[in-house]
């Protein structure tokens, strides 16, 4: 299977979101809100990051 | 809300002898991801616990991610440990041989990622099985 990188953060943030979201709160409704949260920051800090170290290569 | 859980916490650590055996979900849910959950009843929570893992460590296998099966320096160790927190899989992929293919892919190595995260994020399943069936955790 060949997956961009990108699509590998995707999924990496997705499943580890989802258990994160499932094991640290108590009621369905928080466990959605916060795996969301967990999903956002996986993905937002993988772009930061990336392009962060796309302008230090330069 | 505090509350209700300080009284889900007390009302855990108080079924004393009638619990039972209460480190099976625990065992369970390491041996087979979201089994703990299932033993419980959690039925919903179990379902996705097993898809997030098992889907996990199947890309990570299909992305020609590694599975470790000799520590030679402390990653190496690190890196084992992780894997054997997916339990059953760990030794069903030993036995069937996957996870040893030479990568070809750039995105291998994170391959081998998944399948210790997929391990570590196993092993936080099982300790919330154990978390529930304690009453640690209130629901």
């Amino acid at each position: 299977m060949h997956l961009s990188h990108f699509a590998a953060v995707v999924l990496f943030a997705l499943f580890a979101s989802v258990v994160f979201g499932i094991t640290m709160r108590d009621t369905p409704q928080k466990m959605v809100r916060y795996g969301a949260y967990c999903f956002v920051l996986f993905v937002g800090s993988a772009i930061v990051l990336s392009w962060l170290m796309y302008f230090i290569a330069r | 809300m505090a509350t209700g859980q300080k009284t889900g916490a007390v009302q855990g650590r108080n079924q004393g002898p009638d619990q039972g055996f209460v480190y099976l979900p625990l065992i369970l849910g390491w041996l087979v991801p979201g089994a703990g959950h299932f033993l419980l009843k959690k039925w919903g929570r179990g379902a996705l616990l097993a898809a997030a893992i098992v889907g996990m460590f199947a890309i990570g296998l299909a992305m020609q991610g590694q599975i470790h099966t000799a520590a030679k320096d402390i990653l190496d160790l690190l890196s084992m440990a992780g894997d054997l927190g997916t339990g059953l899989l760990y030794v069903v992929g030993r036995v069937m041989g996957w996870g040893t293919t030479l990568p070809q892919e750039t995105t291998a190595d994170w391959g081998s990622r998944f399948i210790v995260v997929a391990g570590l994020l196993n092993v936080i399943a099982a300790v919330d099985a154990h978390n529930l069936r304690t009453g640690r955790k209130a629901s």
